[in-house]
């Protein structure tokens, strides 16, 4: 990567450098030439044109190379992911290819109509069959984009709480973020920010005197079983943020003052997603970059960075203040047994209460 | 002035006897023309101060919390020891958002074409409000200079994010800019709105009453078309913004509940109840949508004259050029609930305002189409306001295309506020829109100061931005599939994120390299403005009516009578004519056939 990070630079400065000689020796050669192009400038800037092209090709290409596995159209951690994965990939491949020719096109007659002396262009002005054809080719394409993303929308947004939806509640605050689950009723508890008590420990403003609220759960780490449908009931305590699940394909805002709420199934516990391919890959090329960083902290005597492993992870999305970049929370994906195991260790909010 | 709009020949002597001192004609001029000047300029000073605020976040992001004379130098107390605090991040990525939206590209660029190019295409002596024209010019220098004086408050400049969402900009126990730094911000940008109003209301009537001759809609250049859309965008929805911004200044200042509601903040429960924060989002979106268009609007117009002129061939499709700009036009104020897919609205209005969104992309498309077709078969003079707009349809394609992905709500969910954002709308309406407003400098440059630009650094200048453009916001599309949020002050907290890091520095690089070679540019500018060639009065031998005007400037544009307007601006090559153009003022010979547009 750093080699060809040099590459890029070193490429560059040189473009950069002809350019600069080649446009000096211009200026030198007619240097009572007119201020508009002549016939030389044309042919040369003609020619850059379409080495302009072999450019947005090659960043193009190298852009797919290094960044390319594009975590977000694969490897879905949830029911509805796959779906929107297919629609994501199939809108990238009608981009790409749009992109592709249209800028050819343009770049080529750029070079291939420059202009000569004594050259007439030809006078011709419109064309309705011409126009016709690119209103109704889009219209057509993005009738059918539309139709598949509205159906794709309203399966993730709909969710109906049925008898097995987890509910759980994500709590968003300067600059971290807690969830709270029903319990053994799996009801949550009502809540308000007016009855947050911090001289009792209740910093979620949980209503204290609910019955539905005594055996309700409070955590920092969020759990899910895997399979089972979940519907995150979002709060915010001061402004917005936004819990982003990117594995889930899965964000929603948190509003202060309203109850927002998404839905979705996770598939992959966190176990299986580690022994995933192409994340076993990611996190090999993630800890041979951290190494490499360690050996330049240690040598100026800091300390050196933890080896990653990979983890799902809840992070603020919406910016929300001074830390905004470090709110994050860890999400797990397991068995059902594991989650019980879990879920038991954890105190209840009557019995937190001080 | 009453006396200069009035038309034709006789009253011209008039004009020239009017005593000009240095203060009416360079500081309070009521003067179209000097008027464009000063936009141009105070813009360009503003954008400077913009694109240093850039080089310095993406600095941040490349090198997080290392430190760097530059920050140190310019930072002062906000970067002790050369490192970057986290506020002052924030207020960089706040202050750079709206510099370069509202005081660049709305002001800078509309506000000096439409200011320079309505009288003089149409045929006009001037607008037809001197005196507001001026009063628009004057609110507009001072809501930059409070922009700018915020930057210098105690607690820091505004930090929200260029959106401001309350609660984050209503509180200060949130954030330190949103005391002070936020007041100025809401100040800046009130007088703002008054000023852009004032200056649209002119163009307005200008456009519809102060037409020459034979100057009919269908024979006005499209530069005039985009500029009456715009203006006509400016009024319906910059209200909206003020109106929510007094509601954000009552709510922060006077205890209203407009946009707050059940907040707990540093261990204390504030008062507000009832308020949504989802309402602000709407109205700042019933402008901030509309505003991206009044941004690329005039850009798209100055492009079409640039290359119909430029190609020595008429503009392809001008009717469907015509009906794309008013299609764009009213689609643009339906679509603002995609900025919102997530933010806890009904997801019904979500399906709607996708359906609109995806809409929008169709008169888009048969534009660029239609730009492309216009340089088929073209005699293409590669000046560089050419390589400006053919470099405008090349980003307004790459940029416009991923709006398929983000206008989609289903594919918004995961990509919402990532770098594939940042990607997309810089590509589409911050370069494109740049592009267009450096075309237009270029083509324009000699009626403004009746000198030429140096065309070599102009190529140099090009052909560098061209590059780092790319270089800058192509990858950004990548990190942002990753899920690499936008607006962190560090990455370095997400192990996850390592693998971008490197992505994030050639980035930054593209970036200093852009942001440096942008100094050949102001050296051009300034340069060219006192020492560059002189030129004669119709350089690029357009058909416009600008460059029948003298190139001294003076007062009323025409010595003697007002040009008449006999058919439309794009006669270029015309069969049966000796010369590849005919000005719009020649009038047809017996037998001469107007094309039916």
């Amino acid at each position: 990567m750093t080699a060809l990070l040099t590459i890029i630079i070193v490429l560059f400065v040189a473009v950069a450098i002809w350019q600069l000689v080649k446009i000096f020796d211009l200026a030198q050669v007619d240097s009572q030439s007119s201020p508009v192009a002549t016939d030389k400038d044309n042919k040369l800037n003609g020619y850059l044109m379409m080495g302009f092209l072999a450019f947005i090709y090659i960043i193009t290409i190298l852009s797919f190379w290094y960044l390319g596995d594009l975590p977000l159209v694969s490897n879905s951690a949830s029911e509805h992911g796959p779906g929107l994965d297919n629609l994501m990939i199939i809108s990238m491949v009608i981009i790409f290819i749009v992109q592709t020719i249209t800028q050819f096109i343009l770049h080529y007659f750029a070079f291939k109509y420059r202009g000569e002396k004594g050259k007439k262009a030809v006078f011709y002005a419109d064309n309705n069959t011409l126009e016709f054809i690119w209103t109704i080719i889009p219209t057509i394409v993005l009738a059918g984009l539309i139709i598949y993303g509205l159906f794709t929308w309203n399966d993730i947004m709909n969710v109906e709480e049925e008898e097995d939806t987890l509910v759980v509640e994500l709590y968003a605050q300067q600059f971290n973020w807690k969830a709270r689950y029903g319990g053994e009723d799996n009801v949550l508890g009502k809540a308000n920010v007016r009855l947050i008590d911090l001289d009792k420990a209740n910093i979620l403003g949980v209503a204290e005197d609910d019955p539905n609220a005594q055996d309700d759960v409070i955590v920092t780490e969020l759990h899910l079983p895997v399979g089972r449908p979940v519907l995150f009931k979002m709060r915010s305590q001061d402004v917005l943020h936004s819990a982003y699940m990117p594995h889930f394909r899965a964000q929603m805002n948190c509003v202060p003052g309203m109850v927002t709420q998404f839905g979705f199934t996770p598939t992959v516990t966190t176990e299986e997603m580690r022994q995933n391919q192409d994340i076993i890959d990611k996190v090999q090329n993630i800890n041979q970059i951290r190494t490499e960083k360690s050996k330049e902290l240690t040598a100026n005597g800091e300390e050196a960075l933890e080896p990653y492993e990979f983890d799902y992870l809840l992070l603020c999305n919406k910016i929300c203040g001074k830390s905004h970049y470090n709110m994050q929370m860890k999400i797990i994906v397991e068995t059902q047994e594991e989650y019980d195991a879990w879920m038991a260790e954890q105190t209840t909010f009557a019995k937190s209460l001080n | 002035m009453s006396a200069t709009v009035d038309t034709h020949g006789h009253d011209d002597h008039d004009v020239h006897h009017h005593k000009e001192t240095f203060v009416t004609k360079y500081i309070f001029s009521q003067d179209h023309k000097m008027i464009a000047k000063q936009y141009l300029i105070t813009g360009t000073i503003m954008g400077v101060i913009g694109v240093l605020m850039s080089i310095m976040f993406r600095m941040q992001i490349a090198w997080p919390e290392k430190p760097n004379v530059l920050f140190e130098a310019l930072l002062g107390k906000w970067a002790p020891e050369g490192v970057m605090d986290a506020d002052i991040y924030l207020a960089l990525v706040t202050i750079h958002g709206t510099i370069m939206v509202f005081f660049v590209l709305t002001a800078g660029l509309s506000g000096t074409f439409s200011n320079l190019l309505i009288p003089l295409q149409l045929g006009a002596r001037d607008m037809a409000s001197g005196f507001l024209n001026m009063v628009s010019y004057w609110l507009f220098f001072l809501s930059s200079v409070i922009m700018v004086i915020s930057l210098f408050v105690e607690a820091g400049p505004a930090a929200a994010g260029w959106t401001i969402y309350p609660p984050l900009s209503a509180l200060p126990l949130a954030q330190g800019g949103s005391g002070m730094g936020m007041t100025l911000w809401l100040v800046s940008m009130a007088i703002f709105i008054a000023s852009s109003l004032l200056g649209s209301l002119n163009y307005i009537v200008t456009i519809i009453n102060l037409r020459t001759k034979g100057m009919s809609f269908t024979r006005m250049p499209l530069t005039i078309w985009t500029f009456f859309v715009t203006a006509i965008l400016g009024v319906v929805s910059f209200p909206v913004l003020l109106s929510a911004a007094l509601l954000l200044i009552m709510d922060r200042s006077f205890g209203t509940s407009f946009f707050l509601s059940d907040i707990f903040i540093q261990g204390e429960v504030l008062h507000y109840q009832g308020g949504s924060p989802v309402l602000f989002e709407h109205l700042f979106w019933f402008l901030g949508h509309p505003e991206v268009y009044i941004v690329i609007l005039p850009a798209m117009g100055l492009v079409s004259e640039i290359m119909a002129s430029n190609s020595r061939k008429p503009i392809f499709g001008y009717r469907a050029m015509i009906m794309s700009i008013l299609a764009i036009g009213f689609l643009s104020t339906i679509v603002w609930g995609h900025h919102m897919f997530i933010s806890g609205m009904n997801p019904f209005l979500g399906s709607v305002f996708t359906f609109t969104t995806l809409l929008i992309a169709i008169p888009s498309a048969v534009k660029a189409f239609n730009w492309i077709t216009t340089i088929w078969k073209g005699n293409l003079q590669l000046n560089p306001a050419m390589l400006f707009s053919i470099g405008f349809v090349s980003t307004f394609i790459t940029g416009g295309l991923t709006g398929i992905i983000l206008g989609d709500s289903a594919l918004d969910i995961n990509v919402h506020d990532t770098y594939f954002v940042v990607a997309h709308f810089h590509l589409v309406m911050g370069i494109s829109a740049l592009y267009g407003m450096f075309a237009g400098i270029y083509h324009w440059f000699p009626k403004m100061f009746g000198r030429m630009l140096n065309k070599n650094l102009g190529y140099l200048h090009f052909w560098v931005t061209a590059i780092c453009a790319y270089g800058v916001f192509f990858p950004m599309h990548f990190i942002g599939m990753a899920g690499l949020p936008r607006r962190y002050y560090t990455n370095s907290n997400f192990p996850l994120f390592d693998d971008t890091a490197n992505a994030n520095v050639i980035i930054t690089m593209f970036a200093i390299v852009g942001g440096i070679f942008q100094l050949v540019y102001l050296w051009n500018f300034f340069y060219s403005i006192f020492y560059g060639k002189k030129t004669v009065q119709n350089p690029w031998r357009s058909t416009t009516l600008e460059w029948t005007a003298p190139v001294k400037h003076i007062h009323g544009n025409w010595e003697g009578a007002i040009p008449h307007v006999y058919r439309w601006p794009y006669d270029y090559s015309k069969p049966g004519h000796e010369d590849d153009f005919v000005p719009q003022n020649v009038p047809l010979y017996d037998g001469e056939e107007e094309l039916q547009h």
